[in-house]
């Protein structure tokens, strides 16, 4: 058990809280940095998705993990992330700036979606979201001269001062370092002013608005730099693509970004990358059990979403606080040996009272 | 009268999503859950009925009510198996569970029954009433008529039985329920089964109508939009925004643009979360602190 003897009051809001964590982290970015001189082309591939996935599961989790407002819809703002890079970079834009372009439309058009939240509890902004993003990708599947509509739209190949970035190696560091800049970004936004207003509102709206936090504000601004991350990884995830079509953005897509930031664990920027790498694992582990299981199981072609449901219900049932939910229980386990109790982690129930009136 | 017409095949469209969205609303205003999976368990009804009938040749009359209390079953079993145990976590993990039980429903369903459309004859089928210029089939009236008589009599089971009573008492405060003697739990239970029951229904009367397959549980998100601009929590208010958007998508889709009856629904949700959210018979308050 480690305890941490706080001399000043910036040690509350230091990033690391001590040098255990600055070891530890510094060697998985050195380990992260040299992984392209050990990994062959496929598995890097595999962990430039994670990035990308890990980007967009930092947006949705800062909205659903740190403000406690759910969003159904985030494939819509992968898409207009996607879609609006792709675009302007057919137009002529050079690879960042055009990505820069695309997140920060996200994040107006974040902002715009955001306005029914101020007014609307967890369920209503659900649905608005949901419709939001069924209207988009019926949009794009429409405005043919703009998308290509269902036909899609070739993405071109990055290229950063004239060199390509699309192959594998250049690729992987992009969204590293893309990966990496966000997830900084996010424990400074969270460390800060912005951040800690947004898991005020988390905790509990009255208390929060009774301490003079702007409800309406801190909602729109969490909605808008939510969505500018997941537009980013959508820019991202065009390139990974290499085509974009409308099918590559439907429901399904919303729910495993959700799935991501639930199986991860919710309230921390662990889970996102715990969740990205189980997304990630997942088609391949299905892969694998496909061949293991009878073929008259294994080849159905629901098996994919109805699996995604399944793990969804088992984690929400029986482990609400994800893989770092777990992780944290079983480090607690050793750290206080034996001294160990199952009660710590018990959660606590609230019991429901409706505003309604009739 | 191509006005008229529309009207009518959308007032028979508009049923089918009120009755989802009574299946909605009625978890809704005893649980205070949120249950995406209804359009599922809808699509299940109608593939149980299905098998009642043209798998196992059970005539119409009887397939109905064996449909009925199948999913009323299904509907328990739902809710002791999952839902149970979310009793007093947070909306959000509840949504994501229903959720995930819809896309669980809909692999089955691909599994047992296959992902080819199938169709249920029922004895309606085929007969069309003329009035004047008007065509209407019969099954699309069918729709109304027992779209009309559920609701008036979940109206009267909410009004005048202790047991609907009991449950808009669980349903505005759990504890105090508790405390006062209802038995909360076995009210759940019985709030999943009216409300597969419900669902089953309308997949009986959607069947004949338009074909089925796993994955028109879906318009069960239409259905949503439905209940929200009635009012969430309203019985009449789903009835009457399920009335309104499948007019609404009627029209839409002829006088629109292309694709535009795909997304009224969602429009004019997202119009009416920005105008009025409360919907149209609303029952909520917003809270002031």
């Amino acid at each position: 058990m480690r305890f941490i003897f706080k001399t000043g009051y910036r040690q509350d809001i230091d990033i690391f809280k001590h040098d255990g964590q600055r070891f530890w982290y510094g060697l998985l970015v050195i380990a992260a940095l040299v992984a392209p001189l050990f990994l062959d082309t496929f598995y890097l591939g595999e962990l430039a998705l994670v990035g990308i996935y890990a980007i967009a599961g930092i947006g949705l989790m800062l909205l659903v993990g740190y403000t406690g407002l759910v969003s159904l819809g985030h494939a819509a703002f992968l898409a207009i992330g996607g879609y609006a890079h792709a675009i302007l970079m057919t137009s002529g834009l050079p690879f960042p700036i055009s990505l820069i372009l695309a997140s920060a439309l996200c994040a107006f058009i974040g902002a715009i979606v955001g306005l029914p939240a101020m007014r609307m509890t967890g369920i209503y902004l659900a649905i608005a979201t949901l419709a939001f993003a069924f209207i988009v990708e019926h949009t794009i599947a429409h405005l043919e001269p703009l998308t290509g509509g269902f036909r899609g739209m070739p993405v071109p190949r990055p290229t950063l001062l004239g060199f390509d970035m699309g192959a594998t190696i250049p690729f992987y560091y992009i969204c590293l370092l893309l990966l990496t800049t966000s997830v900084v970004g996010a424990l400074n936004l969270l460390r800060g002013p912005t951040g800690r207003a947004m898991i005020s509102i988390r905790d509990s709206e009255i208390s929060a608005q009774s301490i003079g936090i702007n409800l309406a504000r801190t909602k729109s601004v969490a909605f808008a730099i939510s969505a500018g991350f997941t537009g980013l990884a959508g820019g991202l995830f065009a390139h990974n693509l290499g085509y974009l079509s409308p099918d590559a953005f439907t429901i399904l897509t919303s729910i495993q970004l959700l799935l991501m930031v639930v199986v991860g664990g919710l309230g921390s920027l662990h889970g996102v990358i715990f969740g990205a790498i189980f997304i990630v694992l997942l088609p391949q582990g299905l892969a694998i059990l496909r061949d293991w299981l009878p073929p008259s199981v294994g080849q159905l072609p629901g098996l994919e979403p109805g699996l995604f449901g399944l793990i969804l219900v088992l984690f929400l049932i029986y482990e609400p606080l994800g893989i770092y939910g777990r992780w944290r229980k079983i480090r607690d386990f050793f750290e206080t040996f034996p001294l160990y109790r199952k009660a710590t982690h018990k959660r606590q129930r609230s019991y429901l009272r409706t505003e309604r009136v009739r | 009268m191509e006005v008229l017409q529309l009207l009518i095949s959308g007032i028979s469209l508009g049923c089918v999503y009120g009755l989802i969205a009574l299946g909605f609303v009625l978890i809704y205003k005893a649980t205070e859950m949120v249950n995406f999976a209804q359009g599922d368990i809808m699509m299940l009804g109608a593939f149980i009925a299905y098998t009642y009938m043209n798998v196992l040749g059970i005539p119409f009359l009887w397939g109905v009510p064996a449909t009925i209390a199948t999913m009323a079953v299904f509907g328990v079993l739902i809710e002791r198996i999952a839902l149970r145990r979310m009793i007093g976590e947070p909306p959000f993990a509840v949504l994501m569970i229903t959720i995930g039980l819809g896309f669980i429903f809909r692999a089955a369903a691909g599994a047992i029954w296959g992902n080819e459309p199938k169709s249920i004859a029922s004895p309606l089928t085929g007969g069309v009433l003329r009035v004047g210029e008007l065509t209407v089939g019969y099954e699309n009236i069918a729709v109304i008529a027992g779209t009309a008589i559920l609701c008036a009599a979940l109206y009267a089971f909410f009004r005048f039985t202790r047991l609907g009573i009991a449950m808009q008492a669980t349903s505005q405060n759990q504890l105090a329920a508790f405390y006062v003697g209802i038995p909360v739990k076995r009210i759940f239970s019985i709030v999943w089964a009216l409300s597969a029951a419900i669902a089953a229904v309308a997949g009986i009367l959607v069947a004949p109508v338009s074909l089925i397959d796993p994955t028109i549980g879906f318009i069960g998100i239409k259905a949503f939009a439905a209940a929200i601009v009635g009012g969430f929590g309203s019985l009449p208010g789903a009835i009457v925004g399920g009335l309104i958007v499948g007019i609404a998508e009627q029209f839409a889709g002829l006088y629109g643009p292309a694709g535009s009856a795909d997304v009224s629904a969602y429009v004019l949700l997202l119009l009416m979360l920005f105008v009025r959210p409360e919907g149209i018979f609303a029952t909520i308050q917003r809270k002031k602190v």
